[in-house]
């Protein structure tokens, strides 16, 4: 039944390179949402909806645009409608309205075939409370996107056996899910994601169940895993820690709407309102403000005594950098050593002090 | 006016015009079809007697081996063979031998056409949930109603023998394995569906590969239930000609053997126990990678 369809793809479809463009996206629960989109573009608040017309607003005209090759953070409280976008890019859930065009095509177009061979070869997908199948071995579940799409079976094993190696569960193969810790199930539910060989990898709070300390090295081992891969990958999250972390680029969702896009330094440097400025307030800024964002760009000329610092640095080594070498200030190269500007320890303490800053200014106010 | 102390009920000449009516035509079809009925469940009356044949027919020694090997395939624990053995042996002791195995025989092939009957219609429920209502309440009804209700219109167009006393004992049977089906998909985490589409499985993969086997304990319980509810049947069963231990106890009833009522009653409990320990131990077994996730 597949096969003709499969062909198809294979041709049209080169799988390194997958742009998803999410425009104009809506999302009304209810029993006839469509009668209140245009409401709701007319500007119907997401409040004023549930208490007049008893339809709950989940998306509200969402567009993003998101990298081939890299992580697209989403991130929001409960309820701000995170869970939901992520299920509409393999259609898990279906739009009110709106479009969402992966590769020129638009998914919500797609017949159940066409939509079952997109989800099959083009997504993976990863949960938040693992869903791996119970009554299956890790190896079996790992092949299990391969089972479903009909690939000879010591093939797929290879396969499966490889990536269960490289998430690091050698020897666990033959284990059932219950008999693995929260952290081990969900390296099988990655390496089942992985095995895939999908160029759009979905993670919806894929860490969120873990132990602080594991979802630190999960994280690393995801940043590990991706600058090899270069898979396009959108993760969803409620923590900033990890989505600054990790994310290329960063999209804040509040009550089904987008209140900021940028990547860890337009969130962190430029908050768009009080909400998010809230939510910066607690960030370790020295770990994830970049020397580029506050350095000079204007000098180039160090007096050499100190070795430079590479651009991309964290505030945080590079105070350690200066305050060991006892330097006021270093000169950023970019990665082929060429000087780009000129930081000194003054600019970073500014850095880190603005937080403080924002704080003691709103209470004040 | 007496009322209120006389219900108003229909009037008596539309209620016996409507009796007539229901049971003339049954008579008619019954006398119209009769034969063709008994025609279409001949096939079934030589599944039923070739079934009793092989168990009947079969040395003991050799019930008692397959018994307990079934036993220990579904269980794998001594106890659970160690009791099946020796319920047969008791059973064997006190002279009813023939007559319970006629009785396992009917148990047998009953749960097998429940088994065959009630998983694709629980699936179809559970598929389809507007029809899935409608049987429901169908299902409310076969369970309620009392067998002596629907044995009257199978004797009437079956009349009296083993094939009416199995369709009897089947549609007492049915209803909890259609239930249990139904609800064991039902059960299946959201999430794991949720991952099973995500990985673009067809209907048909989500329902073998993942649906059922989760359902799967599930659906024991329920082959339990049925294989209980056939054996609680087959003394009714055995007013309409339905030979083994339900016939034996039914003599006793008639002429207060009490003796033998007890001896008949204990070998039923004993082949009810040897159903029971075996299939709840494969659904316990089916539940060990389970139960964890499930939590």
């Amino acid at each position: 039944m597949g096969t003709g369809c499969r062909n198809i793809w294979v041709r049209s479809v080169n799988k390194g390179d997958a742009t998803i463009e999410v425009r104009d996206l809506y999302k009304i629960f209810g029993a006839s949402p469509k009668d209140y989109v245009d409401a709701v573009r007319g500007g119907l608040s997401k409040a004023e909806l549930g208490r007049s017309h008893g339809h709950i607003l989940g998306l509200n005209n969402i567009n993003i645009s998101m990298a081939a090759g890299k992580v697209q953070v989403v991130m929001g409280l409960s309820g701000s409608g995170k869970s939901t976008l992520i299920r509409h890019i393999n259609r898990l859930i279906e739009p009110t309205s709106g479009s969402i065009v992966i590769d020129g095509r638009n998914i919500l177009e797609m017949s159940e075939l066409e939509l079952r061979e997109f989800r099959r070869n083009r997504t993976a997908m990863v949960f938040q409370r693992f869903a791996l199948l119970p009554h299956r071995t890790v190896i079996d579940n790992v092949t299990f996107g391969a089972e479903v799409r009909g690939v000879d079976k010591a093939k797929s094993r290879e396969t499966g056996m490889r990536w269960i190696e490289r998430v690091g569960l050698h020897g666990f193969e033959h284990r059932y899910p219950h008999e693995l810790s929260g952290g081990m199930q969900q390296r099988v539910g990655l390496a089942r994601a992985l095995a895939n060989d999908a160029s759009i990898l979905l993670m919806d709070e894929a860490y969120s169940a873990l132990d602080p300390l594991i979802r630190t090295d999960m994280q690393t081992m995801l940043l590990d895993l991706q600058s090899e891969l270069r898979k396009t990958i959108v993760f969803i999250t409620h923590d900033l820690d990890e989505a600054l972390r990790i994310g290329d680029n960063i999209v804040i969702l509040r009550d089904g709407s987008i209140i900021q896009q940028g990547d860890s330094q337009d969130i962190l440097l430029r908050p768009a309102d009080d909400y998010i400025r809230r939510f910066i307030k607690d960030v370790n800024r020295a770990r994830f403000i970049k020397i580029d964002a506050v350095m000079d760009r204007s000098q180039k000329n160090g007096n050499g005594a100190t070795s430079p610092l590479k651009s991309g640095t964290t505030l945080e080594v590079a105070a350690l950098e200066l305050t060991k070498a006892s330097r006021d200030s270093a000169l950023v190269t970019d990665n082929g050593g060429q000087p780009i500007g000129l930081v000194t320890l003054h600019q970073i303490t500014a850095a880190l002090s603005s937080g403080v800053e924002t704080e003691a200014t709103s209470e004040a106010r | 006016m007496d009322w209120d102390s006389k219900f108003p009920q229909l009037d008596p000449d539309t209620l016996l015009a409507a009796k007539r009516a229901i049971d003339g035509s049954l008579r008619a079809l019954t006398r119209n079809y009769g034969e063709s009925i008994e025609n279409f469940f001949y096939p079934l009356q030589r599944v039923l007697i070739f079934f009793e044949n092989v168990i009947v027919g079969t040395p003991w020694p050799i019930v008692v081996a397959v018994l307990a090997g079934v036993a220990w395939f579904a269980a794998r624990s001594w106890k659970v063979v160690a009791a099946v053995v020796a319920m047969l042996i008791a059973i064997g002791l006190l002279g009813l031998w023939q007559d319970a195995m006629k009785t396992v025989s009917l148990v047998f092939t009953a749960t097998i056409f429940a088994i065959a009957l009630g998983i694709p219609l629980g699936i179809l429920m559970n598929r389809f949930r507007r029809a899935g209502k409608v049987m429901q309440t169908v299902l409310d009804v076969m369970q309620t109603m009392p067998p002596f209700v629907y044995l009257i219109p199978v004797v009437m167009l079956l009349g009296i023998g083993r094939v009416p006393g199995f369709i009897a004992v089947v549609i007492y049977a049915v209803p909890p394995i259609i239930r249990l089906t139904d609800l064991g998909i039902r059960l299946v985490d959201k999430e794991v569906l949720e991952a099973a589409d995500a990985y673009g499985c067809s209907r048909s993969q989500k329902l073998w590969k993942v649906q059922m086997p989760l359902a799967m304990p599930t659906i024991m319980a329920g082959i339990n239930q049925t294989i209980m509810m056939a054996l609680g049947m087959v003394v009714i069963a055995s007013m309409i000609g339905v030979q083994g231990l339900g016939l034996n106890v039914l003599q006793a009833i008639a002429n207060q053997y009490f003796t033998q009522g007890i001896f008949n009653g204990f070998a039923i409990v004993g082949i009810a126990i040897i159903f029971d320990r075996i299939s709840q131990a494969y659904g316990h077994r089916l539940q060990k990678h389970l139960g964890a996730v499930r939590e």
